[in-house]
Formats: C-alpha cells, structure tokens, sequence
C-alpha cells in the first residue's frame, strides 16, 4: 500500500472556526486519521514535523509581515495547497478594517501602537499560488470531506459554485427577497452550506462568499428598490468578502 | 545552578498563537516571565464602528470558532439592554440551552482532545487511538452530543445562524429533540465515567490563592445572565463592570491583560464558577462536588479539568430538564424601538466570563464597542501562577519545566483568537 497522504493544518489572522470544522468530523475522526498522517496540526498535537505535505489546510488571513513569510514557507513544502475557509480566501468578517486607516484602528484598541505590527488583512492568495479553495464561515464538514476524498482517488473535488438560490429551490424554500422585500445576498453567494439561512427564515448574508461569475451590481440595484440606503448596500457587501475582486465595487471604497 | 531560559515558541494543542518565555539566572530565580500572545489582532472594537446593531451577533461570533455562541449571546443582549428589549421566557430557556450544549462541546474538546494526553503520557488524542480507542471515542461522542444539540437549534454548529435581536428567527421543532433526548439519557454514563478519569489522574500539586470570578444566580447555575461576583467579595451588575475591571497592555502582547481596580489579576473559567457557583448544579453534579477527590473551592489551577467533567455532569442533567419543559410555540421575536444609548452584557463562554458592551446611535449605529473575552481576563493571572509554580519546580529538567508550563497553560484552556480579537 502507498504511503499515507500527508497534511498540514496551518492557522493564520482568524478564529479557528475552520478547524473546528475538522473537529466537528467526530463521526469521521477515527476513518480521517486512518487514511491520512497528520504531521502537523499545532491545535491538537504537540509532535508536529515540518519536512513536507501533500496537502496544506491554511485557515486564516495574512496580516503581520511573520505571516507572509511563514505561508511561503509552507508553500514552498506542500504538493497541494488549500485555501480553507472565508479569511484564508479573502479576509472575511476581519477585512472590514482594511477600509479604515490602520492608524486608526490601532489607536481606538491599544494605547502603545509601537509595540503593534499589523498590516492590511488580506487572503493567502495575495502572496502564493492557491491550488483549490474551501469556501464558507465556516466550510461545511461535508465539503472538507469531499475534498480529501477526491484526493485520495486523485479525482477533482465536486466543490459547487451555483449560487444559493439553486439550494432554496431544491428546499423549496420561498424566496426571501421577492416575498418578503427582505435583502437576501444568496444570489451571488456561492452554495455548499445548504441554504441554511433562507430554510431558518432568515436572509443569507453571504458567509460562502461568491460564487463564479455573480451579478453583483444586479443585485446591489434590487436592494436599493427594496428601500436599501447607499450605505446599507455597502455594509451587505463588505462583509464576508469585501476584498474580493467580484464584491469590490459593491463594498465602495 | 546554572542559567536556564525555558522557551516555547508556539504553544501547542490550544486555540491561538501564544508562547512562553522564561529566564532562570544562575541563582535559581525567574528574572523574566512572559505569557506572550502573539496571534495577530483583528481590531474588532474598531471595524464594529458604523455597523448596525442587528448585525453584531453575526460579526462577533467571528471573534471565536470555539466559542461563537457565547459571543453572540453576549452581543445580543447587550444590545437588548441598550434598548431596553425584553424577550420571551421560551427564547431565555433555547438560549440557556444552546450556551449549555456550546460549553459540551467546547469542555470536551478541552478535556480530552487539548488537555488528556498531558495526563496520560501522550503527544496527542491521535496517538492515544491504539491504546486507548475506547477513552477517545467517549470523547468523541460526548462532543457530539453538544454540536448536534447547538445545530438543531442554531442551524449549524460553528457560527449558528437563527439567535436575532428579540428572539430566533426559527424555533426548532419538537420532533427533532426525540432522538438527542435518549443520547442525553444514555450520555450521562459517559460524564460520570469522564469525571471517574479525571479524578484518577495525576495532577501537579500546586496551589495559589486568587481571586475567582463568576457570574452567579442565587436559584440556578449561571450561564448567561447573573451579577458578577468573585472570592473576595465583589458583586456588581454588569452595566458596572468598566467601574471595577481594568485592562493593560504588555509590551510583548497583543491581548490585553485584565486586573481588578485597586486589586490584582483574577481567575474566571470552569473552576471559579464550580467554587462560587457549586451549590446551584444539579443534584448529581452537587454530589460530584460533596465526594470528589479534592476539595472545593479550590485554587489549583489543574483542577480545573476536574470542574470541567462536573459542569459536563451538570450540563446533560440540565439540558434534560430544558428539553423537557420547553413548549415549542411558534413566536415572533419581541418588537424592536432603535433608540440611542449605552448597553452591557456579561455571560459565562466555555472558558470563562466574557463582556460585551456597546453605545449607540439612534438609528442603532454602533458608536463605541468594548469586549473582553475570557482568556483577556486570565492572562494575567497566567503569568502570575506560572511565576509561583515555576519556582516551586525550578530544579526539575528543562523540557520537564516547559512541558508542566504548557500544561499549566492549557489547563486554563485559553481561546487566543479571542484574547486578541
């Protein structure tokens, strides 16, 4: 039998939600460890071993100068790195902060800035190549186990990229915004949660972040109709994913 | 003696980045102790200005994968104190119930993933699956039960989605609790088996008095509402607490260190809430208490393991009684007047007694925002435990040395993350 898969479980500017995730596998824990040798995974071992991995689970944003160093140093020694989770992609909920001025921010929480070292969150993308990404505030577990599986068999992982609203309908769940004027972000938002906002009557705010292609002007348009102030609409938008490339304009500058 | 500099660069098997540096000189005295978080901060208390008030639940519950659903209680009703929102006794009791499930979980991920292998010789739960598969799939099952408790009613487990300003967007049906009933019923074996090896395992023997810190109720075991109160004798309401708990930064910190006015670091956490609180468990947790091992109240750190297979004691057992009596009924959360003003709120997270408080506009826009998340609170009071406990063992081996402060670390199970949101 060939050796076992290698991984590494990194954890940058984040919460440790996305590891949480992997904990979660509690049903799956015993099968997960059987097929693959986790060699480091600071959260859960004390023995952790930096020769190599064949696949890198990177949670987290990049936003010390220690940081860009240290997700190039684990790039430069996995086969296959993942981009795991919202703020790994594109700073999720934290990146909020990139559009005030870091001065600022560091003067409203610290009374010696000198000591802080921070610079603009962003996601690990902006400084190495990502191979996939697991999207989600948190990923959902079911999506991190369609990844490794698919590595294992050394297929592409069916990660999906449909918008939300193809999830509601499978549910078949009222739409939010064209019955009840409520401003629901599932159009653009990528699927893999399982609409679970929308199915607990409350609007989607995006936590999967974009999915491919998304109408996001469209959408911004719908939610002015439906009584959205200008402001508002930047608030739905500079949220989960801000940074990125698809909500930028939305998210103002 | 010779010089010693006892240094963990990145502590392992907790949430967070922190490390630990210690220097001995050659006459057998710290001359240097530093608990160091250097996970990076996310400036929360700054990008929270200009959201709105219905929002904060959603953002806040960012500040920690482990604990989310304290921060969102806390956040919400800290906005409801600020506009005086009162809520129905059907959304206090799912409240208390997922706090409940979310401490579950969060205990035993403590317990048996962060902390167990310590105790039994091991470098991870991982390594302890060919000798001990049964102990790792208690611990297992046991988290579980606390996950699938927090997803039926909060939708998913980490960052749930249906707590709202008022209330919950969707009341979880009835006929989804049958099933995780019975599991509570036959789970109830497993804590008390938890606690038996928890009560059989070696702890270092140390011992500091501190002062402890909780919140507490006089007819029920705290969790998300209650005076702040504390071994020496403070007991404030929570619109108060900036009056009493002050914080200071460290030079070598991104979290903030907490002490009380006038006073000194403190403890909050799993065992300050079992040395104040013990007397409001339930019965089977109140009898765990009477014949354990150790004495309560309690100020060795390590017991604190020990507290927390009691509370898992407790918690089954009180889940059961909410579960029982809920009613189920549909409601519509309580209706919501924005209005400008100050509002605080404290709750007891996993690992310890976490603050909120925010001001608003009046169009309920936040102005300012003030959060203290647990391990902020204990930070200090690491440092000056380990200073006691190291020159208790200062003529063992070096990596002995680091090897207990990093126990002594993760028996506070810290949420670093949090610490430096």
């Amino acid at each position: 039998m060939k050796n076992k898969p290698k991984i590494g479980i990194f954890k940058f500017t984040g919460c440790a939600g996305c590891q949480m995730e992997i904990f979660r596998m509690e049903d799956e824990f015993l099968d997960l460890i059987k097929l693959f040798d986790i060699t480091y995974w600071k959260m859960a071992k004390r023995n952790n071993n930096e020769e190599g991995w064949d696949i890198a689970l990177v949670e987290g944003g990049i936003s010390t100068p220690w940081e860009i160093n240290e997700i190039k140093f684990i790039r430069g020694k996995s086969k296959f790195l993942v981009a795991f989770g919202d703020c790994a992609i594109s700073g999720c909920i934290p990146s909020i902060r990139n559009w005030i001025p870091q001065m600022v921010s560091e003067d409203i929480v610290y009374e010696d800035s000198s000591k802080i070292c921070s610079i603009k969150l962003n996601g690990i993308g902006e400084y190495v190549k990502v191979d996939d990404e697991l999207k989600g505030c948190p990923p959902d577990k079911d999506n991190i186990i369609e990844l490794l599986k698919s590595a294992l068999l050394e297929i592409k992982p069916r990660l999906r990229s449909h918008p939300v609203c193809v999830e509601c309908k499978l549910l078949d769940n009222k739409c939010l915004i064209t019955s009840e004027k409520k401003a629901c972000m599932g159009p653009v938002i990528s699927a893999g949660c399982g609409a679970i906002c929308p199915t607990l009557n409350r609007e989607c705010e995006g936590c999967f972040g974009p999915m491919s292609n998304p109408n996001a002007a469209a959408l911004a348009n719908i939610f002015r109709s439906i009584g959205l102030s200008e402001k508002e609409v930047k608030l739905k938008f500079r949220k989960y994913a801000g940074m990125d490339s698809e909500f930028c304009l939305e998210a103002g500058d | 003696m010779s010089e010693k500099i006892i240094n963990v660069d990145y502590i392992a098997r907790v949430e967070g980045q922190g490390a630990i540096n210690i220097d001995i000189n050659k006459n057998g005295k710290i001359e240097n102790l530093q608990f160091k978080i250097f996970e990076p901060p996310r400036f929360f208390e700054s990008f929270l200005i200009g959201r709105r008030y219905d929002e904060l639940m959603e953002l806040t519950s960012r500040i920690c994968g482990i604990c989310p659903v304290a921060h969102q209680i806390t956040a919400l009703r800290a906005v409801e104190n600020a506009m005086n929102i009162q809520v129905s006794d059907q959304t206090r009791q799912l409240r208390k119930l997922i706090a409940i499930s979310a401490h579950i979980q969060s205990n035993v991920l403590s317990m048996f993933f962060l902390s167990l292998p310590d105790l039994m010789g091991y470098e991870s739960l991982i390594a302890m699956t060919k000798e001990h598969i049964d102990i790792v799939k208690m611990g297992l099952s046991l988290k579980k039960l606390g996950n699938d408790i927090t997803q039926i009613i909060g939708g998913r487990s980490v960052h749930p989605v249906t707590m709202i300003v008022g209330g919950f967007s969707s009341i979880p049906n009835k006929n989804k609790f049958e099933e995780i009933f019975k599991k509570l019923l036959d789970a109830k074996k497993d804590a008390f088996d938890t606690y038996k090896l928890f009560s059989n395992l070696k702890i270092p023997d140390f011992s500091r008095k501190c002062e402890h810190i909780a919140i507490s109720k006089p007819k029920q075991y705290a969790i998300n509402e209650g005076r702040f109160i504390s071994t020496s004798g403070l007991n404030i309401d929570e619109i108060n607490y900036r009056n009493h708990i002050y914080e200071k930064q460290k030079p070598y910190s991104t979290a903030l260190y907490s002490y009380i006015k006038k006073r000194d670091s403190f403890m909050v956490g799993p065992l300050p809430r079992v040395n104040l609180n013990w007397k409001q468990m339930s019965y089977d947790a109140r009898n765990a208490v009477i014949t354990s091992v150790v004495k309560f109240p309690n100020f060795n750190p390590f017991v604190s393991h020990l507290a927390r297979s009691i509370e898992l004691i407790h918690d089954i057992d009180e889940c059961i009684d909410i579960i029982r009596g809920l009613s189920y009924k549909e409601e519509k959360p309580s209706n919501i007047v924005c209005k400008s003003g100050f509002g605080a709120a404290i709750t007891e997270a996993p690992r310890g007694s976490l603050y909120h408080s925010y001001t608003f506009d009046n169009n309920g826009i936040v102005k300012k925002a003030d959060i203290v998340p647990p391990t902020a609170h204990n930070a200090y009071n690491v440092e000056k435990d380990m200073t006691n406990f190291v020159q208790k063992i200062i003529d063992s081996p070096m990596d002995e040395i680091s090897l207990k402060c990093e126990m002594l670390i993760r028996a506070y199970d810290p949420c670093i993350s949090c610490s430096s949101h």
